[in-house]
């Protein structure tokens, strides 16, 4: 299959305009670590972004960083580990989950998928993060938006378009990301052996408290080894960042405010941060290859709900973040549809999206990957796409079917 | 402005009556008098009487309003309480103006999901009035926030005081119901997170209008602080205040607020609000921090330590709430107090790195000195957010034209030096001119082109924004020859 691989603004947009001249479309990959998500792209073509890398800088003290997307995203986040700051989406390394190999992912592709880990409760997503870019659309045009400070309203707030377009209305050039203080001190408390619904009633009491809770996860039965060696029941854990004094003193406090819950465990200071890392990376699914992957955005009051209706009829098991309103749920074989019909019915029912993650191309190709779209908003969609790629050549297919 | 059509405002009366039917009684305002007091929004250097002042109750009616203007070609202009200070609400001849006014209700209050559903025209503090009860509030906190409202903080990505920690309006929706010009209701988000496809929500937050008229907002709500205290550090020059800022971050402490205020300004508010702010200083900085008490305590004695390092002539810690409200009270009167010492004056709006402030400040100093114009700053030093005032007299001859002028040479310096027009009020007309000094023709014909999937005709909100239009077919052509464009040739690397 004909490769293309451009090392700079310039070559890409000479590929896409000859792409767009010739109606040739382009499979975009940069490590490929997420080429299993989203639909299946039928393109004549790869157009491998991965040469676009590099940082172009990094000023601690304006809290931005500046790369092109093609840079490995462990190469920044060891960057940034050196100054004492961090990406505080806290974005997970999806390769193994989706049967790919670990550390390779890079950040523009990162940022394509609108990624976002535990923190996403308090610190936003990708799309939070993302403050402008330099791209080239599917018109084969060099264009810029955003800027590099933090607080900007002039333009549209395309990086909110690109964080989450799966490449398939511009191929980034260049990104300027907004980057935090990471935390001095880390504090995880848990509580064992709650049923879903009052683990989720646990969470909010933690995240209604005003002790600043920054992660809240739950993790039902054995699923609760995967991210705590040796756990043999289930798991709610509640984190709380800052300076050490002050992660002492919210940590009490939650406990007592916590009391009715059980007894909460407070972790080593050595493991308190490690489980936060794999429930972003997926860990309690990314061993087993078997099942298929459903991850559903809901109203966190929704989740156990949502997960309920899930387990009546199928053979699911669940893990819960974001306070309950992110739930990872895995199903074992036998549903023809990957149990499409019943996971989009649940979360229907109660206001919200999910996307197939982990399926075999002949399923993702069959069963739309994300949320399916009312009429006026996937005309929208539909033009949207259009107007930054009319010609349709950049990941065709990957999003939605016919375009 | 584009042109007005003449036709339109001819038939006036006619288009009166057909959106009577669908927005009966007094919603529909077509005397002159009645329509005066839209002719302007917070930028009330301009001025234009509306074709028709149209304020309807429901989504419904919302719904039908657009679709007749879109049928009979008739431009819109959305307002909310009109505080916009970019000119983002200013009427158009022969346009309407349509007000959400009468959609301020809460619509619901979901503690256990952490959220509030509110119609567009509840105002900012509204919100948080109405969940503080339970220790809850909304962080977005623009300085009008008395009288402006969610439906405009969706339009313009508000910000305030308090960005740098919580976010702009934009990190703070999860979701809208957005009635489209084709009169198409569709909602983006929900009380989830992030969106199942494009993110329509996240360009609709600071699109200004021109991409639909949004008819619901689900906001989120924190839990309040329990404690707040603040550092009022006084400096001998804009850069030791900048490097101390600068050094704050650089220690990993992100404070709650952060304003910073030049000499003119400190003198200003210190006359009208007597807060006991120093009087010898060259530039005040006020440092808040909040949280627990455990964190706010340990973050105070470091800041005074870095402040020492950093040539402070004073610091003075709140040791009350009373005295954390004084520190602020000037901050916060910065305005009326400037409006105190000039008739007039114009507030500017640019972003710059912080790195480059005290050049910044240096050089308006100059410019204003080129324009025979007196300047004083008020910066959000935490995100680099600075609020030049230029101070004149509309009724001295050509002296509004030489603010104008002196605030686009601000904000030319503000890009020059890797900055931005706007942090927080909004392009509007005010900046529409300045657009290409950040941004070249291809990349605002991209911007363009989004406006022409939700708006083809360009009926919401036009001349705002951009500085040139297109028509939409123009900007979708590509130079397709045969059924395919010109470049034969296939790269290989």
């Amino acid at each position: 299959m004909p490769r293309f691989r451009p090392k700079d603004e310039q070559e890409l947009a000479k590929v896409i305009s000859w792409a767009a001249g010739e109606c040739e479309s382009l499979e975009v990959i940069a490590a490929g670590t997420k080429v299993g998500l989203g639909r299946p792209v039928e393109a004549p073509h790869v157009l491998d972004v991965s040469g676009i890398a590099g940082i172009e800088a990094y000023e601690p003290e304006e809290l931005v960083l500046t790369a092109k997307p093609g840079t490995p995203l462990a190469e920044i986040e060891s960057l940034l580990e050196r100054s004492q700051q961090m990406l505080a989406f806290e974005p997970g390394d999806w390769g193994p989950l989706l049967g790919e190999a670990a550390g390779r992912q890079t950040l523009g592709g990162m940022l394509a998928c609108n990624l976002a880990g535990p923190r996403r409760i308090k610190q936003g997503a990708a799309r939070d993060h993302l403050l402008g870019f330099h791209a080239v659309s599917g018109r084969g045009e060099a264009f810029k938006a955003g800027g590099r400070v933090v607080k900007n309203v002039t333009g549209y707030d395309l990086s909110k378009l690109m964080a989450g377009s799966y490449g398939t209305l511009a191929l980034l050039t260049e990104v300027t990301v907004k980057v935090l203080p990471r935390p001095e001190a880390t504090g995880t408390l848990v509580l064992w052996g709650l049923e879903d619904e009052r683990a989720v009633a646990a969470m909010t009491a933690a995240l209604n408290s005003p002790h600043e809770v920054g992660g809240a996860a739950h993790l039902p039965g054995a699923s609760a080894a995967h991210v705590l060696p040796g756990a043999s029941r289930a798991a709610t854990l509640v984190r709380v960042e800052g300076p050490g004094p002050s992660v002492e003193a919210r940590a009490a406090a939650l406990r007592h405010e916590l009391r009715d819950f059980g007894p909460a465990e407070l972790l080593p200071d050595a493991v308190a941060a490690a489980p936060w890392r794999e429930l972003a990376e997926v860990r309690p699914f990314a061993g087993d290859h078997g099942p298929i992957i459903w991850r559903i955005s809901v109203a966190p009051q929704s989740g156990p709900a949502v997960a309920a209706v899930i387990a009546r009829s199928l053979d699911a098991r669940v893990f819960f973040d974001w306070g309950g309103g992110l739930l990872w749920c895995a199903i074992a074989g036998g549903s023809a549809d990957g149990g499409a019909e019943i996971v989009r019915a649940a979360t229907r029912a109660e206001g919200g999206h999910a996307t197939l993650v982990r399926a075999s191309p002949e399923l993702r190709g069959r069963v739309p990957v994300f949320e399916p779209q009312p009429p006026a908003l996937a005309a929208l969609t539909r033009r949207i796409k259009e107007s930054f790629d009319p010609q349709r050549i950049l990941n065709p297919g990957r999003m939605y079917w016919g375009f | 402005m584009p042109e007005p059509d003449a036709g339109v405002i001819a038939r006036r009366a006619e288009i009166a009556a057909a959106l009577r039917e669908i927005v009966p009684g007094e919603g529909v305002i077509a005397e002159e008098d009645a329509r005066r007091p839209y002719e302007s929004d917070g930028l009330t250097a301009y001025r234009t009487l509306p074709l028709l002042v149209v304020l309807p109750s429901t989504t419904e009616q919302v719904a039908r309003v657009l679709r007749y203007c879109r049928d009979h070609k008739i431009k819109v202009v959305p307002r909310g309480a009109g505080t916009s200070l970019s000119g983002g609400a200013l009427p158009l001849a022969d346009g309407i103006v349509l007000g959400m006014g009468k959609f301020n209700r809460i619509l619901e209050i979901d503690f256990a999901n952490r959220c509030v559903v509110a119609q567009p025209g509840v105002t900012n503090l509204g919100v948080t009035l109405a969940v503080q009860h339970a220790g809850f509030y909304y962080a977005p906190d623009p300085s009008s926030q008395i009288a402006c409202t969610i439906g405009g903080n969706v339009a313009e990505n508000s910000g305030g005081v308090h960005c740098l920690k919580y976010g702009l309006t934009a990190n703070n929706v999860l979701g809208v119901e957005l009635v489209t010009i084709d009169g198409e209701v569709v909602r983006l988000g929900g009380k989830h997170l992030d969106s199942e496809g494009y993110d329509l929500l996240g360009v609709t937050v600071g699109s200004e209008g021109l991409l639909g008229v949004v008819t619901e907002v689900t906001v989120r709500i924190l839990p309040r602080p329990t404690s707040a205290r603040a550092v009022l550090i006084g400096f001998p020059s804009s850069e030791s205040a900048g490097s101390c800022v600068a050094a704050i971050i650089a220690d990993g402490i992100i404070p709650g607020g952060m304003e910073m205020m030049d000499k003119p300004a400190i003198h200003a508010t210190e006359e009208f609000v007597h807060v006991g702010y120093p009087l010898d200083v060259e530039a005040l900085l006020i440092v808040e921090l909040d949280g627990p008490k455990a964190e706010v305590d340990h973050l105070i004695g470091r800041v005074e330590a870095i402040a020492r390092q950093h040539r402070a002539m004073s610091i003075r810690v709140s040791e009350s709430e009373e005295e954390r409200l004084a520190f602020w009270a000037g901050r916060k009167a910065a305005f009326p107090a400037v409006g105190r010492i000039s008739p007039d004056y114009y507030c500017m709006d640019g972003t710059i790195p912080r790195k480059r402030l005290p050049e910044v400040l240096a050089r308006t100093a100059r410019l204003a000195e080129k324009h025979r114009l007196r300047v004083a700053n008020v910066f959000h030093a935490g995100d680099g957010n600075l609020h030049p005032l230029i101070l004149y007299d509309a009724n001295k001859p050509s002296e509004l034209e030489r603010a104008e002028a002196l605030g686009a040479d601000i904000l030319r310096l503000c890009v020059e030096v890797g900055g931005v027009l706007t942090g927080e009020h909004g392009v509007g007309v005010e900046k529409r001119d300045l657009m290409d000094t950040m941004f070249d023709q291809i990349d605002l014909d991209h911007q363009m082109r989004l406006k022409c999937a939700f708006d083809p005709d360009g009926l919401l909100n036009p001349g705002k924004v951009f500085p040139q239009l297109h028509r939409c077919a123009e900007l979708g052509r590509m130079h397709v020859h045969g059924g395919k464009l010109a470049f034969p040739d296939i790269p290989r690397f």
